[in-house]
């Protein structure tokens, strides 16, 4: 296929798509499945066939709509109205003609004026409950695939690679490097055979952004990566993604085959001289496989398990050629700049943090599911406005960061989130998750439970962190169960010290934070379940209480 | 060759480009503590023991990994990277079986060195006392897994030196441990040469000759790198 025949693409499946009367977005994310979206599907599917109205009536599969909490959603793009927990029984309804027969569905309606999407702004999810991942003319219709034809016609590499950097895009997976920086690092390399990686080996407790973009939008991811070949000089991409994610993976799969097929992946890209593969790698369920270089020598067949750094990867990566490893999240940015141009995308967002970022909401929070908002969006309004607060209780804390993150306690509400204010305060950026807590919390639990993530974790490389996260838990599960003394606070904060300033890898080096972060912010917790044996919110079994209790 | 001058804990020293930090701090006599370093094998940063400060660098960095540059200014002793490496000696022997007084390392293991040099009296944390195994399968060697640091010098000499790979490391985190072949007793494996390498660069007694008790096991640190230059030398007996 040539640029030509794509634009020609474009405008037939527009065209198509505006001839039918409706077209009904079924919603089949990992949320909405696990709630019975398949079925639902297949009623509408059967009713469409009933109602014999295939002519006119489309049913398409679609990526995360955001609210997972009312799932399974449905879009009925005829009427732009969104429906919550839609039922196989409402498939008549959702199919007929008729107006009047939605009436039985308008209490499950969902406002899509309401806070929860008019603060949003989506750019990474902007086809994403709009697109069908399974079908490669969707993401067309929608503009795909255009920023790749514009990159290889009217663009150089260095051109790309200076769009990238007027953006102010940094990496989403958590560290927040520029990305624009290296990929002009990679890009300047001299050796011919240069790879590029997508790391979608997301972990975090609670963490779904990633999934979510390759569940609904696989194709923006491979067009990102395609374009970053271009710009860096690469003819191969490894997507590391982990082996729990079996729909990522077969979507990906799907989408890669249908992207080779049109000549839009392999060789001669959009009939130019540029050629690129992607390749799927699958991870065997090991956490520091996201850490970059434990990643690498995942995808060289060896033991993942990180190495030190310098070199790093855009010097010496895969088998020792320079490799671009970037998120997925950072990857779906690149179609969008390339196409508005980089000071489009830098208008988003604050002075040191450009764009949005994706958020997956969980924990006690009304709105649970996946958000994007402008990056300097304070914290209150993702959670009260966007989220819409807290179903009973009081908030506490949010959690960033996952195991490497901290603990944001109530009188950071109105922080902007962006990367540094969120260093200021203890915590990171991270890759998105974003874990909502209220007054039953216990925080001396929260901080056990990462701990306990971070050690059964932990490679076993260095020391610090394997047998340094063994000792930490062991303080942290003794002062849950009221065995602890003060003296164990002092060595908790020493072992913090150590793992931090001694780990080998991300991983030993971030794993102290919830604890520092609940130290420093929730002391009275530690001191009660020390000095008073007691848990102030009533979670922790003590040991005392559990002898009266034999007793 | 290039010549490149550092200064290391307020020495003017010199070493050639392509060092580390940590080889040319020992040539002059300044001994930053390792556990996984051994001279011929490729390092691995491991054990964070030669962890040194420079001038300039936010983190600490691994001496045997970091190559010197003009100018580098290195500190190996400073308050910090001491207690550092206190506690960390501390984790280790807290982290398995390290029972001293019936090992066959007993008064020449380096694990039992540094805790006294680094002024361990005694252990601020808790003990975990696992439950591992001993392999006694070999004719002539023995692997006590209460003793194993993990710091992979046995891994690497086989691999490395004597070409067979037999060890490697299995599991992961604090249950990470050294397996033969693919997890066979060590008598039973295939690739196996007894040549001995990994008993002799084992740093505490988890690798030993059978036959010897308490305190009676000598490592013979020379064997590496005779086994090295031996064959130019022609040094080889019978």
């Amino acid at each position: 296929m040539t640029f030509e025949e794509l634009c020609g693409k474009q405008t037939e499946e527009v065209e198509r798509q505006q001839a039918l009367k409706n077209r009904i977005m079924c919603c089949t994310a990992a949320g909405c499945l696990s709630c019975g979206a398949d079925g639902l599907r297949q009623a509408i599917s059967a009713e469409i066939a009933a109602q014999g109205r295939q002519a006119d009536v489309e049913l398409c599969g679609s990526g995360c709509m955001g609210m997972c909490s009312r799932g399974p959603l449905v879009l009925s793009a005829a009427c732009n109205r969104l429906y919550g927990n839609v039922a196989p029984a409402d498939a008549a309804a959702l199919v007929s003609a008729d107006p009047a027969a939605t009436e039985t569905l308008a209490d499950r309606a969902i406002d899509l004026d309401s806070p929860f999407f008019s603060k949003q702004t989506r750019i990474v999810l902007a086809n994403s409950g709009h697109v069908d991942p399974e079908k490669l003319a969707d993401y067309i219709a929608a503009g795909g695939y255009q920023s790749l034809g514009k990159a290889l016609t009217a663009m150089s590499p260095r051109d790309v690679v200076e769009e990238v950097k007027k953006s102010g895009l940094r990496g989403r997976g958590g560290a927040g490097y520029p990305t624009g920086l290296k990929w002009e690092l990679v890009m300047k390399q001299i050796p011919q055979v240069k790879y590029v990686v997508c790391n979608a080996d997301e972990g975090d407790p609670g963490a779904f952004m990633d999934r979510s973009v390759l569940e609904g939008d696989p194709h923006r991811v491979l067009e990102g990566m395609a374009i970053a070949g271009f710009a860096v000089g690469a003819q191969q991409g490894f997507i590391y993604v982990r082996g729990e994610y079996g729909l990522a993976i077969q979507r990906l799969q799907t989408a890669i085959k249908q992207a080779e097929r049109e000549h839009l992946l392999g060789a001669r890209i959009l009939d130019s001289g540029f050629q690129f593969r992607i390749d799927l790698r699958v991870g065997a369920g090991a956490f520091v496989c996201g850490e970059e270089t434990a990643l690498i020598a995942s995808i060289e067949g060896k033991r993942g398990e990180p190495r030190q750094r310098p070199p790093y990867p855009p010097e010496s990566g895969l088998w020792g050629a320079p490799t671009l490893i970037n998120n997925v999240e950072t990857f779906a940015n690149i179609p969008p700049i390339v196409q508005n141009g980089g000071d489009w995308f830098a208008s988003v967002g604050t002075a040191s943090s450009k764009g949005t970022k994706v958020f997956a909401l969980a924990g006690k929070i009304v709105n649970t599911g996946l958000i994007e908002v402008p990056m300097g969006t304070t914290l209150r309004t993702i959670l009260f406005d966007i989220g819409g607060g807290i179903p009973e209780g009081k908030f506490k804390a949010a959690q960033t960061g996952g195991p490497s993150g901290g603990c944001i306690p109530e009188q950071f509400l109105d922080t902007p989130v962006d990367y540094e204010s969120l260093v200021t305060i203890g915590s990171i950026m991270g890759s998105g998750g974003l874990i909502v807590m209220d007054d039953k919390s216990c925080m001396v639990d929260v901080a056990r439970f990462f701990m306990e993530f971070c050690m059964d974790e932990s490679c076993g490389k260095c020391i610090p962190c394997r047998a340094g996260t063994v000792q930490m838990h062991d303080i942290l599960h003794r002062m849950t169960r009221g065995d602890a003394t003060e003296d164990d606070i002092e060595m908790l904060e020493t072992l913090s010290g150590l793992l931090r300033e001694t780990s080998l890898c991300g991983l030993g080096q971030t794993a102290p934070n919830p604890v520092m972060s609940t130290l420093k912010y929730f002391r009275d917790e530690y001191e009660a379940h020390i000095r008073e044996r007691r848990c102030p919110a009533g979670l922790c079994q003590m040991e005392s209480q559990l002898e009266e209790a034999m007793a | 060759m290039s010549v490149k001058t550092l200064e290391i804990d307020g020495r003017m020293l010199t070493g050639r480009t392509g060092e580390t930090v940590f080889a040319v701090a020992w040539d002059h006599g300044i001994q930053i503590p390792r556990l996984c370093h051994v001279g011929g094998l490729s390092d691995v940063g491991a054990c964070r023991l030669c962890l040194v400060e420079i001038e300039g660098r936010k983190r600490l960095q691994a001496s045997c990994l970091t190559l010197i540059e003009e100018g580098m200014v290195v500190k190996t002793a400073t308050p910090k990277l001491k207690s550092h490496r206190k506690l960390i000696v501390e984790l280790l022997l807290a982290e398995r079986n390290h029972v001293c007084s019936v090992c066959v390392m007993n008064g020449e293991c380096e694990l039992q060195d540094l805790a006294a040099s680094h002024g361990v009296d005694h252990v601020r944390l808790r003990y975990q006392f696992p439950s591992l195994p001993v392999d006694t399968s070999h004719e002539r060697f023995g692997i006590d897994h209460n003793r194993c640091i993990l710091c992979t010098r046995c891994v690497r000499v086989c691999d490395e030196v004597e070409g067979a790979h037999t060890w490697d490391v299995c599991g992961r985190g604090t249950a990470s441990h050294i397996i033969s072949d693919l997890g066979e007793p060590w008598g039973e494996s295939d690739t196996c040469t007894s040549c001995g390498k990994c008993v002799q660069v084992c740093p505490t007694g988890a690798l030993f000759s059978k036959g010897k008790t308490v305190a009676e096991m000598r490592k013979d640190r020379g064997f590496l790198k005779y086994i090295v230059t031996a064959r130019e030398k022609k040094q080889w007996i019978g």
